[in-house]
């Protein structure tokens, strides 16, 4: 029916003058969107198979290629977009729930942007970093109620367990068989080598990867996929992922068509069967069911595991926080609506969920008030872009961030947002052996490495702009912060003053 | 809120064996850094000047009016055994002006009273300070420790000395404050030292962990009403020292803690001691310059920032210690001190009683 063609949203463009038929393009796309015609001697194209992933734009050795958004529209409405209307026809054909991948890609506001940084003019001085120690280290569980003694009066290390970065940022919780091994390697390889943290996600951890245990999370859903005693003893943190900021309120999808081989065999499922995660956990059926899981896993980990549990920015986040910092959990993670995924329902990931700066804000000013600030790290994530991000989340109140899309932007991604097709040209959000060995590890962890390096330069740069010279004097230290073109509320809630005032 | 940024000039002379000696020194000292204060705010702290009344409370008060001292002496009295009260003796002088009513009260916590609330009596106290000065308008208590008492103003410090007969008092430990703030609150409370019970603190710099620090206390109870990085250093320090148990030494290093690089090639156990400090009070570190002088009953306290990024220097002489911004301040008044130095960043100063000192 007519009705189900669409004009392409994007159109590949090539510049036959520059194009030498090499085809490495054709090779390239996972998609099938080139094609080489023996009788013409000539490369052509689908615009319609391409998702704008850009692998070919890349390794086009003649910059023959340009992809562009296509000039062919609908007529202008500004109740009816075109993005809408298709989407009911593609819902009036099939039926079905429509599927995105990656974040929230709407235009809704990005609290991070309207929010501005402090820097010291003569009544305090700024500090070198380059000159000067800079110090970023961070510890996330729980701090000890009082102190204790020994009989010759020095201190007795009571310390809750608890985990050691080098600085305030980790590798949120991406799954294996969401992305692939090799991404699972540069991940570990690179938390290790940078002192912090990666996350397993649900999928359970790869028996090779047992060896980067120091500098890795865990993740318990609510599937309990490759969850087991070994799992549990594997790493530095368990996290009880709870909701997910790009779709709270229900569990996690991955396709059948990702799970094969080594990714079945570790997530304990079936090849081919879809693995779908029930939405709530069937344990936990409110706050004190929460309490007895997290009490079953410091069980089972003989109380030498900080526990994390994660939860998705939502409406009365800062009672939900309260809660669980009274249930025996050492971490709190937050993640903003903005948070990526590998696939999730449309309609959830661009309506469900709120932005991780208010959100962030509310739950650290309900500890506070509640006095139990103390009793849990705060990990926010849900779109962290940059150490600027990382800088004002810190003086929101934040302990630490989970980055996730900018470390697999890292690794190549384009943000085509199509990873639930699992045909990831860049080797990242694939299975496919043939995709996924385009990602190395060994240069992988090496980009994962340099970026966080510099985001670590940065951040030292920020701090001694303000006469801060170690990160827990950042620590929701809102006076360093001011907003631009918020309004009162909005200005009250994240706790801030605005510019200049 | 407002941010009460200031510069300003810090002294503190202290005998360690206990001996009473008159105020008029710790004016003479603070006089020398003249420069450095620009005449709206002084005050003084001193140790030992109430003998007679050593067991009691010493409340010193600004009112703005009859009203707020009739109220907040209605709560006093329900609250505690008032022994004495006056006007606290001041001296009319063309400097300073606007003075609010100052009075000084001698006091027990009423034993009813306290076995009721369930607090110990230093606990009971603390809370009645806050009560008044976040619940009586134009009351405020700027002075609530034993044998011990603070006395400030808006001026210059020597005029607010001489406003005060600081001259007339005698006590074994003094300390004093010269303020040139950025901006013009005209409120004597605002002025310096800051205490509370026995603890007191002169401060000089602009903290840069202000804000962390304000929200880390005040979720335990404090209230910050003036804004001011002294404020939230005195109530880290009752904190710390009354309430965790923490000692001055741990505290020091709790606030300037020392660098992770140097930690780290510390031998067991200062090692695990330190990294235990800095990860269980790591809220409470100071960053940004500063140097502080602490008043405490058994002592005097000194501190500078982690970078030393405020100058401060000690000297001894005989049974006295004197520590003050510049050396000026101490050689006006000392001239030929055994020894003089500047402590190093984060090297706390702890100077108390010899032993045998009563």
């Amino acid at each position: 029916m007519a009705v189900n063609y669409f004009y392409p949203d994007y159109e590949i463009i090539r510049d036959y003058n520059r194009c030498i038929n090499c085809r490495v393009c054709e090779r390239q796309c996972a998609n099938e969107a080139h094609r080489y015609l023996d009788d013409a001697d000539k490369m052509v194209c689908d615009d319609a198979r391409c998702v704008n992933c850009q692998r070919c734009v890349s390794v086009c050795p003649t910059r023959a290629l340009k992809i562009t958004e296509t000039s062919n529209t609908f007529r202008k409405n500004a109740n009816w977009s075109e993005k809408t209307i298709k989407e009911i026809y593609r819902q009036a054909e099939s039926g079905g729930v429509l599927l995105s991948s990656m974040g929230n890609p709407e235009n809704y506001p990005v609290y991070f942007d309207k929010i501005l940084i402090n820097a010291s003019q003569v009544t305090n001085p700024s500090i070198d970093p380059l000159r000067e120690p800079m110090e970023t280290r961070v510890f996330l569980g729980a701090k000890p109620d009082r102190i204790q003694r020994g009989k010759d009066g020095r201190l007795v290390s009571n310390m809750p367990p608890h985990i050691t970065l080098s600085m305030p940022v980790m590798f949120s919780a991406m799954s294996y068989g969401s992305v692939s091994y090799n991404t699972h390697e540069s991940l570990a390889r690179a938390a290790a080598e940078l002192g912090i943290m990666y996350n397993t996600g649900e999928g359970g951890l790869h028996e090779n990867l047992y060896k980067y245990g120091k500098n890795t999370i865990v993740q318990v859903a609510s599937g309990r996929f490759g969850v087991h005693k070994t799992y549990l003893n594997s790493c530095a943190a368990v996290e009880i992922k709870i909701g997910q900021g790009a779709k709270p309120g229900i569990g996690g999808h991955l396709p059948g068509t990702k799970i094969v081989g080594d990714v079945s065999k570790t997530r304990m499922v079936p090849e081919g069967s879809d693995a779908i995660s029930p939405a709530p956990h069937h344990d936990i059926y409110s706050i004190e069911d929460l309490k007895q899981l997290v009490y079953s896993i410091k069980e089972a980990t003989a109380y030498t595991k900080p526990v994390i549990v994660k939860i998705a920015a939502v409406h009365n986040v800062s009672a939900i926080a309260s809660g669980i910092a009274r249930s025996g959990t050492d971490i709190i993670a937050i993640d903003g609506f903005r948070g990526g995924t590998g696939a999730a329902p449309t309609r959830i990931r661009d309506h469900v969920g709120i932005p991780i700066e208010l959100a962030l804000a509310s739950v650290d000013k309900r500890l506070r008030d509640e006095g139990i600030r103390n009793k849990v790290s705060l990990i926010a994530g849900g779109s962290i872009r940059s150490s600027a991000d990382v800088v004002k989340a810190i003086a929101l109140g934040a302990d630490c961030v989970y980055i996730g899309s900018a470390a697999l932007i890292a690794l190549g991604c384009h943000l085509c947002r199509s990873c639930h097709t699992g045909k990831c040209n860049w080797g990242i959000a694939t299975q496919r052996e043939d995709l996924a060995k385009r990602l190395n590890p060994d240069t992988g962890y090496k980009r994962l490495v340099n970026m966080l390096t510099a985001w670590q330069h940065e951040i030292k740069e920020m701090m001694g702009g303000m006469g801060i010279n170690s990160i827990e004097s950042l620590k929701g230290n809102r006076l360093m912060l001011r907003g631009v073109g918020l309004n009162e509320k909005e200005l009250e809630i994240l706790g801030i003053k605005h510019a200049a005032d | 809120m407002f941010r009460n940024i200031s510069g300003c000039a810090i002294s503190g002379v202290f005998s360690k064996s206990g001996r009473r000696f008159s105020g008029k020194l710790i004016i003479d000292s603070i006089a020398a850094m003249h420069e450095r204060s620009n005449g709206l705010g002084g005050g003084f702290a001193a140790y030992g000047i109430y003998p007679e009344y050593k067991d009691c409370y010493a409340f010193h008060i600004f009112y703005d009016n009859e009203s707020a001292k009739e109220e907040c002496e209605k709560f006093l009295a329900s609250h505690f055994d008032i022994i004495t009260l006056s006007k606290i003796p001041v001296r009319k002088i063309p400097q300073i002006t606007d003075e609010p009513m100052i009075w000084r009260y001698f006091m027990v916590p009423l034993p009813s009273k306290l076995a009721d609330s369930q607090l110990d009596e230093r606990e009971f106290v603390v809370r009645c300070v806050f009560r008044i000065n976040s619940t009586i308008d134009g009351a405020y208590v700027f002075s609530s420790g034993k044998n011990m008492g603070v006395f400030k103003a808006v001026g210059f410090p020597e005029d607010v000395g001489r406003f005060y007969r600081l001259e007339e008092y005698e006590g074994y430990c003094f300390t004093a404050h010269g303020r040139y703030p950025t901006n013009t609150p005209g409120w004597w409370g605002g002025a310096h030292p800051f205490a509370l019970l026995d603890y007191s603190v002169v401060h000089n710099g602009e903290i840069s962990s202000y804000d962390a620090n304000r929200r880390n206390i005040e979720m335990y109870g404090y209230q910050c009403m003036l804004k001011t990085d002294t404020e939230v250093i005195t109530y880290m320090i009752d904190y710390l020292h009354r309430k965790k148990h923490l000692t001055l030494k741990e505290i020091c290093t709790v606030f300037a803690a020392p660098f992770w690089s140097t930690i780290e090639i510390m031998p067991y156990p200062e090692r695990e001691e330190l990294e235990y400090l800095r990860n269980a009070f790591e809220s409470f570190l100071i960053t940004g310059p500063f140097s502080i002088i602490v008043g405490f009953d058994k002592g005097i306290m000194a501190l500078n920032d982690r970078l030393k990024l405020r100058s401060m220097v000690v000297g001894e002489k005989d049974d006295m210690v004197y520590i003050a911004s510049e050396e000026a301040a101490i050689r006006v008044i000392e001239n030929e001190p055994d020894r003089v130095w500047s402590p190093k960043g984060g090297e706390a100063v702890i100077i108390t009683f010899e032993e045998g000192t009563e």
